[in-house]
This record gives structure tokens, sequence and C-alpha cells, in this order.
């Protein structure tokens, strides 16, 4: 294989294991079947194909890798869910719809290395059996839809996907489906109910289990675009060497995506757990913009519980030790780890803000976006969006009182925990955790006296009476 | 649901930018086009194709009128209300036109924090667009000559390269409010 050169100015930091963006920003890379062949492409397919099924998902299994949409699950545990007795036909569904507010990493992989996923894709099809996979691609990425379908074309006529590939008696078929801009579709019963054709509103689970009652009713697995590719890099290396990448249960690379106030804005693939928050927003990133300072880190796309900089942290690090105290910088990146401090690794995309930002302002675009993307389906999340952020619209305008914000408070509380799916808990959270740690820089914001609160019933009458009772006095 | 209903709910307003699409008219092209889509999906399960007719439409015909959403449903012998109920969900669907130019801005945090906010004003002002009567149900704005027209999105998944925005089908990063007539050079 060919050394791997970048072009000028977009080269990987050296703490990066690049695995997954190996060929992303390479030099003379493009997204063509025969730059992916010349680099030793499709290899693990043809290897896979000489396995049987069950052998494939055993190695996903031993390599303990976990989603990377968001919620973390262990995908060859996800695929071991179809019932075994099952005669219907077998779906597999790439989940193309990154749209968590922060993370833009499958972006990359569908615009530059298209052939990867498919790959992984054709892999993950054999081992659970599917003859028929969709790529559900969001709408606002119309240049990637057009680049998986050329490079679906490429593939099929090159044998490696229709029937026999390569000339064994595996057949599958590829198809993109285009979403059109909602959210909701990420969540993997929405996307299967938007790939039916009808309004992407989740379904309860259980009994719907995607793996036993997905698309069609059909057996379905759903995997992010990067879990996908990392299937590849499993058969490549073995379930085992794999497993001794990252850390124990949280193994295999991951791409976390920096956005907001840093130097060097991007993505980066790192080992999980072998990087701290510190090293990665200080020396990976180039630490804060001149003259500011790291107020608070939201770690797993907006969803994900918001971290206060100047906290300490009480948990098991490294694991299997006593808990101690920790210091935000000394956060090590991992799935357990993040989930210990109060907060989740999510979908990898970090967002962070300095010592400029107003927590209020932040919190409100946070809750616009919720509100907005809201599906309606479930009261608690319709409403209760709705008014999370039209209570932050009042304080952000200087028009809040301090009961505002328990209100708010109690709103968010009332949505998570009750609703079909986990957008509650992700319209939520932001509010909850930012009540939490900036409870104090919040009510800074509101005010006391504030005529626009609607007053009671009694202090209306009193309101009144003062009224008239001064109209008089200005007569007499 | 009879037609006429039907009709009055899903209207398709006149706006500036109906002059820059072509009228609803079905060629052999789109037809191929669609009946590609179709078997996309079992034969049992055409319903699963609304989206990618939707799509067909839109692009065509930059908008999906009354005309059009009868003619997906009768293309998979559905309901009009059953593509109806779809139109009106997503919001990368619209039910009247949009400019020559569609620009659709990212709003969320990391690029409000980039500046998206600016990007908007600068571009409203470069184009002539008055958004103030813009609203959930009606988030586009169109320019009197209905050359351009404006819409926040939420978050088009490029967070790094804050502020970004989507005109038609072309993607632009790192687009700060003091590019924006650089852009607008490349759309007149």
């Amino acid at each position: 294989m060919a050394k791997v050169t970048y072009i000028k100015g977009k080269e990987p930091h050296e703490r990066e294991r690049r695995l997954i963006f190996r060929n992303v920003d390479r030099k003379g890379w493009n997204p063509s079947i025969k730059k992916y062949l010349s680099d030793g492409g499709y290899k693990e397919l043809r290897k896979s194909l000489r396995m049987k099924p069950g052998k494939v998902t055993e190695e996903v299994k031993k390599s303990g890798l976990r989603g990377r949409g968001g919620a973390g699950f262990p995908t060859g545990v996800k695929w071991g869910f179809i019932p075994p007795t099952n005669k219907k036909p077998v779906y597999l569904i790439c989940n193309c719809d990154e749209s968590e507010p922060g993370t833009f990493k499958d972006r990359y992989i569908v615009h530059q290395d298209p052939h990867q996923l498919i790959e992984g894709m054709v892999i993950s099809c054999f081992a659970v059996g599917a003859k028929v996979a969709y790529i559900y691609i969001r709408e606002e990425f119309p240049e990637a839809a057009r680049i998986v379908e050329k490079a679906i074309a490429e593939a099929r006529k090159e044998g490696f996907l229709g029937k026999n590939i390569c000339g064994t008696r595996f057949s599958c078929e590829f198809h993109v489906h285009r979403g059109a801009g909602a959210y909701i579709c990420g969540e993997e019963t929405g996307l299967i109910e938007s790939l039916e054709g009808k309004r992407p509103y989740p379904r309860i689970k259980p009994p719907y289990f995607p793996a036993a009652m997905g698309l069609y009713m059909c057996p379905t697995i759903v995997n992010n675009v990067e879990t996908l590719c990392h299937v590849k890099h499993v058969i490549a290396m073995g379930g085992e060497k794999y497993a001794g990448i990252g850390m124990p249960r949280n193994t295999g690379t991951r791409i976390l995506c920096v956005s907001g106030d840093v130097q060097k804005p991007g993505y980066y693939e790192i080992e999980v757990g072998r990087m701290t928050m510190g090293e990665l927003l200080n020396d990976v990133c180039g630490g804060p913009l001149e003259g500011r300072s790291f107020k608070a880190v939201i770690p797993g796309g907006s969803s994900a519980k918001i971290l206060r900089c100047s906290d300490k942290f009480n948990v098991t690090c490294p694991p299997g030790t006593e808990k101690r105290e920790i210091d935000f910088e000394e956060i090590p990146l991992d799935f357990d780890t993040l989930a210990a401090c109060g907060s989740m690794a999510g979908s990898g995309g970090v967002i962070v803000m300095d010592d400029s930002r107003r927590m209020s302002w932040v919190l409100n675009n946070i809750n616009e976006f919720y509100a907005h993307e809201s599906c309606g389906q479930c009261t608690p999340c319709r409403e209760g969006s709705a008014w999370m952020k039209k209570i932050t619209d009042r304080l952000v305008a200087g028009k809040a009182s301090a009961a505002d914000l328990d209100t708010l408070e109690s709103v968010a509380y009332q949505i998570d925990g009750r609703t079909i799916c986990a957008f509650g808990e992700a319209c939520a959270w932001p509010v909850e955790s930012m009540i939490d740690r900036f409870r104090d820089e919040l009510l800074a914001d509101t005010v006391e006296d504030n005529p626009s609160v609607a007053r009671n019933a009694e202090q209306e009458a009193q309101r009144r009476y003062l009224q008239d009772t001064i109209a008089k006095a200005g007569k007499s | 649901m009879s037609n006429s209903i039907l009709n009055e709910q899903i209207a398709s307003p006149q706006s500036d930018g109906t002059r820059h699409h072509p009228p609803f008219e079905i060629t052999r092209q789109i037809e191929q086009e669609a009946e590609l889509r179709i078997r996309q999906y079992p034969n049992d399960r055409k319903r699963s194709a609304v989206l990618p007719l939707l799509h067909i439409v839109q692009s065509e015909f930059g908008f999906i009128s009354p005309e059009a959403i009868e003619w997906v449903a009768a293309k998979l012998d559905l309901e009009p209300i059953k593509v109806e109920e779809v139109v009106t969900f997503y919001p990368g669907l619209r039910q009247h036109a949009p400019g020559k130019y569609h620009i659709r801005i990212c709003r969320t945090l990391s690029c409000a924090m980039g500046g998206s906010y600016e990007l908007m004003d600068k571009i409203c002002e470069l184009a002539g667009i008055d958004r103030s009567r813009t609203s959930h149900h009606n988030p586009i704005a169109v320019s009197p000559c209905g050359t351009w027209s404006v819409e926040f999105a939420e978050c088009l998944a490029s967070c790094g390269t804050a502020p970004v925005c989507l005109v038609n089908n072309d993607f632009h990063e790192d687009l700060p409010a003091a590019k924006a007539s650089e852009l607008f050079e490349n759309y007149k």
C-alpha cells in the first residue's frame, strides 16, 4: 500500500490515529472506485465472504465495537438480536442523517470515501443476511447523495454489489433514500417510518425493536455511517486485535468533531479514552482564542449535558481504580467516563464556548433547535420544547423573572423520560444541565419587577386597587 | 377526502419566485425517473417512494404544487392526503416557490457563534429581502425580483467550518458576513 500523505494545511495531528479518516484530505485521493481499488480496497469484503456469516458477527462482537451514532450500543450485540427463527427478509439501513448539532464526521466519509462505507455495508449485510440495504442520506447533503449513487453503480459494475458478489452465492442490492430535513429521522424507528413513506413518528420500544420488527415489520439493522466503516477494519485486523485499540469496553478509534471557540476547530480521529479533554482542546485544537479562556463544553452533540470547565468530577479514572476527584481537563474521552461525569460521548460533537458567551443565549439557540425539530407525536415533548424556547426567548430579551427559571426547569423534568423516543431527553438535558451548572448566571439575566409576567388574581386585584387609589389621589 | 377540500388545504400561493420556475408538467423523462425510484422498494411497498418522488418534483419545479401531490398520489396508489401529510411535515419540502437561488443558512449553535445571524442580515441587505413576515410555517422570504430567497436551516453538519450555507445544491463554508458579497457574485 502506498504511503499516505495529506493535502498541505490539512495534515492530521500527530496524536491522531487515522483509521476511518485515513483517506480524508489525502493528497491525490478521489472518491472513485479506481482509487479505492488501487489502495487495496474491497480486500476485506473478499476475506469476509470466505468466512461464515456468523463468524463475521462473532468478530464484531469480539471487537467490542460500539455504535458511533450517539447511544454507544455494542454493534455485534445489536446484530445478534435478529430472531434466529426468522423467515422474513432482513434489511440493513445505513443512517447517514447526520444532523446532531456539533457533529460533522459522516459528511467527510460520504463525500470523500464512499467505497469504504459501501465495503463496510456489504460485509455487514453478509453478516446479518440482508439482501437489500438502504442508505438514508439527509436532504442537506445533495452532493453526497450523488457521490454515493455513483459509487454504488461503480461497485455493482465491478461485482461488489448485485448478483453473486465476487463470484459467491451472496447477492445484495443497495439504494439511496434521501431524507427531507427532519432531525427526527436520525432516530432509528423514525427513520424506518420515513423510509416507509410516512411521517417519521418514532415507534415505541418495546415491542418495535428494529432487529425484530423494523422496516416493513421485518428484522432491520440500523447503523451509523462511521460504525459501518469500522466493520471493515474489524475484519482487517480481527476482532481481538481491534479490541486492543483504545480502552477496555471503549474500543477502537472515534472521530471527534470540535467546533466553537478554539484556535483550530475540525475533525480528529483518536483512540477512544487515550486522550483527555485538556489534551484535545489545548494540544490538538490549539487552546482558546486570543485573550479568552474556556468556559463550558458540550462533549457529545447538542443533546449531551453541558460541562462547566471550572468543575471537579468524582469518577473512577483510570477504570478499576478508586474513585478520585479530577479536573475538567483530566477527563478521558471515552463513553463511560463522560457518562460518569454527568454527560455523554454521544455522537462525538464537541462544542466549545469561551468566557465571551452568554449562557442564556446559548441555551436559547439550543432550545430553538429542539422546538423546531420535535416531531409532535408526544405531548410533553411537542408542548414542552416550544415552551422552553418561549421562556428562554424572554430570558435573552431581559424580560424573564426568577420564577421563570423554576418553570423552565420543571418543564424540562416533565419531558425527560415521558416520551416514546430519546428526543425527550435530548431536548430536556441541555436545559436541566444548564440550569444545574449555570443557575447564577442565568439568574443574573432575570429581572425582579417584570410587567410581562402574568399575575395571579390576588396580585391583579391589588394592582388595580393601587392604580385606582393613585388616580383618585391625582384628581383630588 | 374530496379533491375540492384538498385543493383548499394545499393551495400554493404565488410568490415572487414563481416566475423562475417552470409550470408543472410531467415529461417522459420524469416518468422514467419516477419508475426507477419506485423499483427501489418491494412491489407491495410503493408508498416508500413518496419522498423520492417529491424530491424529483421539487427539483424540477422548485416547489410542490397541488397537482404534484395528486400526481405522486396517483403514481403510488395513495390517497392524496397521505402525500400531503408528508409534504407538510418535512422542512425540506416546500409548497410555494423559492427564488431562483434558494439560500439556506445554518442557524444552529456553532454557526450562530461563528456569525450566521450576521450573515443572514448581510445577505438580506444585498438581496433586498424583508424577513419580517417569516414564521415557523412560512420560513422562506423571497426578494421582490424573485432571484433570491433565504431561509434559516437547522444544522447543516459542518460546524467546524462555521458559518455555512447551501445555495440550491452548492455548499459554501467559512462564510462570514464580510464574504457575503463575494458569494453573491456567483449567483446573479
